[in-house]
């Protein structure tokens, strides 16, 4: 096969941070290449001196075995490189339309609606996504916004397309539709630079596999040539995957008692209906469920982020029905949003100060009216070694952390409190396998002490390892409990389709 | 050939410290062509303005005099920068603030020096206070843009302060002039080296410190801070913005209130009309220049100080007329503001039409 595109000793450095040290590989023209690296290994900024956001320090890029220079992503759109990014860039307040329509090459000043509207709706059609064009972006799910980036560069008739942790935001369903339009594209000839951390996926859909490690790329290996093992010893080398045992052992005593919830979307229908749910001191609960059933509502409705149109959460004697998140913090709720970038940080900030973003009161962080910095430094350090977590240089905003590094902060800080609950919505997300299973570690080290979780999360691998019971919910009801122990994949799915119910717990 | 911008990854301290010295030097060489265009030499002019504004103890004081209420009106403007919070009544506050400390002074009946300043003081501050907080209400009840708000307060205040001037508070003895009557020796701040250097510089100075303690290390300026950075974000944490809102606008305008105290109280020792030049609307300029720090604040009032006393010496040597002397001010700013493009961008000439 012809290189499309060769890399060669890239390097890229930030102001403390050597991002990139020194890169090489190549993709071919009709092949699907993944990236492998732990969290901040430099797989994201990769991509970006790929399509011309930043500028190597040194190195060449060579594209049909000519050496090219981007100056910016329009310019390697231009040459027909486009990019899904790890975070996406669309106007909520837009609709779906206008979103495409501004990406568009050449769009006339006085255009004709319909001929553009078609021309989207075939690749819509061809690709058979489901995608209503006049919706507004913001009341969207993330899966489908997504959807929105991909159709962008389908229409620019891009010949290699990145996309950077694509599955991340995606049910495993829209995975793998995801996967079969990608599949559809190696057949025309296009070529894929995937980024997953999600070794299933990998196995699946990957031609050949770079591995990159602390900004360097120290192996290229072709199918047949990899498995789960060898990858994940050449991505973590001698780092120690942390190693944590389940110990069931849940007391009776309720600790959250949820009766009858309803909860309204923005568009007034039922996202909650009628929805019970108990949980128990210690336990780790988990939720399966199609995402979009009333997950994400729960997680908001618990946390008092969004209001309860009926029915009652109780905590012991309190009611916690109608509170702020403050109030439900104090009474020691925590969360790990869904969306990271736009509530969980203040990405203008550094890591000290997000870290301490809802304790900033506690007694131990100030002296009166002032901060005491020395004791949130310490409280930085303190967790920066124990989630790993990889930051630039210290005082830097947390907006420059990658993506994965983000997420632990936000873990980092939730699980700082001790608190007593936990709603936790696909918190592993974006994180590598180590910090994953060091994620797993710390919440069933909660659990040994006393600490409850509501465990969200779509990867039924996960939910099945870590919980005690597992709920599912559908179409915002209590469809029934499954035990981890004695169910399997295929009765979780029955049920989490509402095919099957099972109410015993 | 062609010419094009390109978004840095980074900039670099050096290059921020560089570029607006880089960009008053370009300033200054664009002004140069217009002096010869007049006639005048530009060395000698630039050498005029140096000397005048810095070169000795009568200039340098006057530079300062100048700066004083740009310290303050543009402290306060760079306060709700911090949390996106666009004061543009500033100017409004500096009249306000003015109007209340003269209250103090002429009604209040105080004759002690010191409770006369702390009247007066508090005064300015709870006049600015207000002229800013109701913007501030209005913005966290009911989501009213701020920016509309400030700044058609800026014309009533100007008003109002007209009305008192030219009406009640007129003093009988002033020859019909739009002024009130003069503030007794109690109500005058002290003044320094025989110049018209008066302490409200160094409450400038004062404010300055602060300001920068409030906002880096106290928990208030940790919740503005994280407000400001993302309000969703600060929401979840369970800060109450709308409060937070209310509360910045407010001591905004009460920090450019005390700018019409100083002014008052240290120079003009009355209320008259058209107490402020302006100084609240330059001070938009200054925030934004400072990027809204305290020290920056500092530096650029002073270069402004520089600026203002610089041109007005240029006026009287050469009989330059007025309007050259604002050109020329626009020319440093139009650079300055340049300046702050290149940090971020960079211009670079690619070979070929297509890509590159
Ligand atoms: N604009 C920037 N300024 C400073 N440092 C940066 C910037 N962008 C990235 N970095 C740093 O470069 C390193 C690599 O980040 P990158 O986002 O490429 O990681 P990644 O491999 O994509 O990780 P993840 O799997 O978590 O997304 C990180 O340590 C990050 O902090
Ligand atoms: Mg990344």
């Amino acid at each position: 096969m012809a290189e499309l595109l060769q890399i060669k000793n890239i390097r890229k450095t930030f102001p403390g941070v050597v991002a990139l040290d020194d890169v090489s590989f190549s993709v071919e023209a009709g092949e699907i290449h993944t990236l492998l690296g732990e969290n901040g290994a430099g797989k994201s900024t990769l991509m970006n001196v790929l399509t011309g956001l930043y500028h190597p320090d040194r190195g060449e890029l060579l594209l049909d075995g000519k050496q090219v220079q981007f100056t910016s992503p329009r310019n390697s759109l231009a040459r027909g490189i486009g990019m899904v990014h790890q975070h996406f860039m669309l106007v909520p307040a837009h609709t779906v339309f206008d979103n495409i329509l501004l990406a568009m090459d050449r769009v006339p000043l006085i255009y004709d609606r319909k001929t553009f509207q078609q021309k989207i709706q075939k690749i819509i059609d061809e690709f058979e996504l489901d995608l209503d064009l006049n919706a507004r972006v913001w009341k969207l799910s993330i899966g489908a916004q997504q959807w929105i980036e991909l159709i962008k560069l389908l229409l620019r008739d891009c010949r290699l397309l990145i996309l950077d942790e694509p599955t991340a935001v995606l049910t495993p369903q829209e995975a793998d539709r995801l996967f079969a339009v990608l599949r559809r594209l190696q057949q025309q000839g296009k070529s894929i630079i995937f980024i997953s951390h999600k070794m299933r996926e990998v196995m699946d859909i990957s031609d050949r596999v770079t591995v990159l490690k602390k900004g360097r790329s120290i192996a290229t290996l072709e199918r047949g040539q990899f498995d789960r093992e060898t990858l994940a010893t050449l991505m973590i080398g001698s780092d120690q995957i942390p190693q944590w045992q389940k110990n069931l052992q849940m007391s009776d005593k309720i600790v959250l008692d949820i009766r009858n919830l309803s909860v309204r979307n923005d568009r007034g229908l039922a996202d909650l209906d009628d929805f019970s749910l108990q949980l128990k001191e210690g336990e780790i609960l988990g939720i399966a469920g199609v995402a979009g059933n009333g997950q994400k509502a729960l997680a908001e409705a618990l946390t008092g982020l969004k209001p309860v149109n009926r029915g009652r959460i109780l905590a012991g004697e309190q009611d916690l029905t109608h509170s702020s998140a403050r109030a439900s913090y104090i009474s020691g709720i925590a969360h790990i949003p869904e969306d990271r970038k736009s509530i969980g940080i203040a990405p203008d900030l550094n890591v000290a100060d997000n870290l301490i973003m809802k304790s900033f009161k506690n007694p131990c962080y100030r002296h009166g009216i002032f901060q005491n910095l020395r004791a949130i430094r310490g409280n930085a350090r303190d967790k920066v070694s124990r989630f790993a977590i990889k930051t630039g240089s210290d005082t830097a905003p947390v907006r420059y952390l990658s993506g994965g590094n983000i997420q632990k902060v936000i873990i980092a800080r939730e699980l700082s409190e001790r608190p007593k609950v936990l709603v936790a919505l696909y918190p592993t997300r974006g994180l590598d396998i180590g910090s994953a299973e060091y994620v797993h570690k710390v919440i069933t080290d909660g659990a040994a002490d006393g600490m409850s979780t509501i465990l969200i999360a779509e990867d039924l691998d996960e939910l099945l390892k870590l919980c005690d019971r597992i709920a599912v919910i559908f179409r915002g009801r209590l469809i029934g409990y499954a035990d981890p122990r004695t169910t399997t994949r295929e009765e979780i799915g029955l049920m989490m389709s509402g095919e099957k119910r099972r109410i015993a717990s | 050939m062609k010419l094009v911008t390109e978004r840095r990854d980074i900039s670099s301290p050096l290059l921020r410290f560089f570029a607006p010295v880089a960009s008053i030097a370009v300033a200054l060489v664009c002004a140069g062509f217009l002096l010869l265009a007049t006639g005048v030499n530009p060395l000698e002019a630039y050498r005029e303005i140096l000397y005048e504004s810095l070169g000795s103890v009568y200039g340098l004081s006057e530079t300062l005099v100048k700066a004083t209420p740009l310290i303050f009106a543009g402290l306060g403007v760079s306060l709700a920068f911090r949390m996106q919070i666009w004061n543009i009544g500033a100017e409004g506050q500096i009249y306000m603030g003015a109007m209340g400390a003269t209250w103090v002074a002429l009604f209040s009946g105080l004759t002690n020096h010191w409770l006369l300043m702390a009247g007066m003081f508090a005064a300015a501050m709870i006049c600015g206070g207000v002229w800013a907080g109701v913007a501030g209400f209005l913005r966290a009840r009911w989501e009213v843009n701020e920016v509309i708000v400030t700044l058609l307060m800026n014309y009533i205040a100007i008003l109002l302060v007209d009305f008192l001037v030219y009406g009640p508070w007129r003093d009988p003895q002033g020859f019909n002039f739009p002024l009130t009557a003069q503030f007794a020796d109690a109500a005058r701040f002290a003044n320094y080296f025989d110049t018209r250097l008066h302490s409200g510089f160094f409450l400038a100075l004062l404010c300055a410190l602060l300001l920068y303690l409030f906002m880096e290390r106290t928990i208030w300026g940790y919740q503005i801070r994280v407000i400001g950075s993302n309000p969703q974000a600060a929401r979840y944490a369970g800060m109450r913005t709308g409060k937070t809102i209310f509360a910045v606008l407010f001591i905004s305008g009460a920090i450019a209130g005390v700018a019409g105290f100083s002014e008052v109280a240290g120079l003009q020792y009355r209320l008259s009309h058209g107490i402020s030049p302006g100084y609240g609307y330059t001070a938009i300029i200054v925030a934004w220049l400072a990027r809204r720090s305290a020290v920056g604040v500092i530096i650029v009032s002073l270069l402004m100080g520089v600026l203002l006393v610089g041109g007005d010496s240029l006026q009287m040597l050469w009989q330059l007329p007025i309007a050259f002397i604002y050109a020329f001010q626009g020319l440093i700013l139009f650079c300055l503001l340049a300046a702050d493009f290149f940090i971020v961008y960079r211009l670079k000439l690619v070979r070929g039409t297509r890509h590159g």
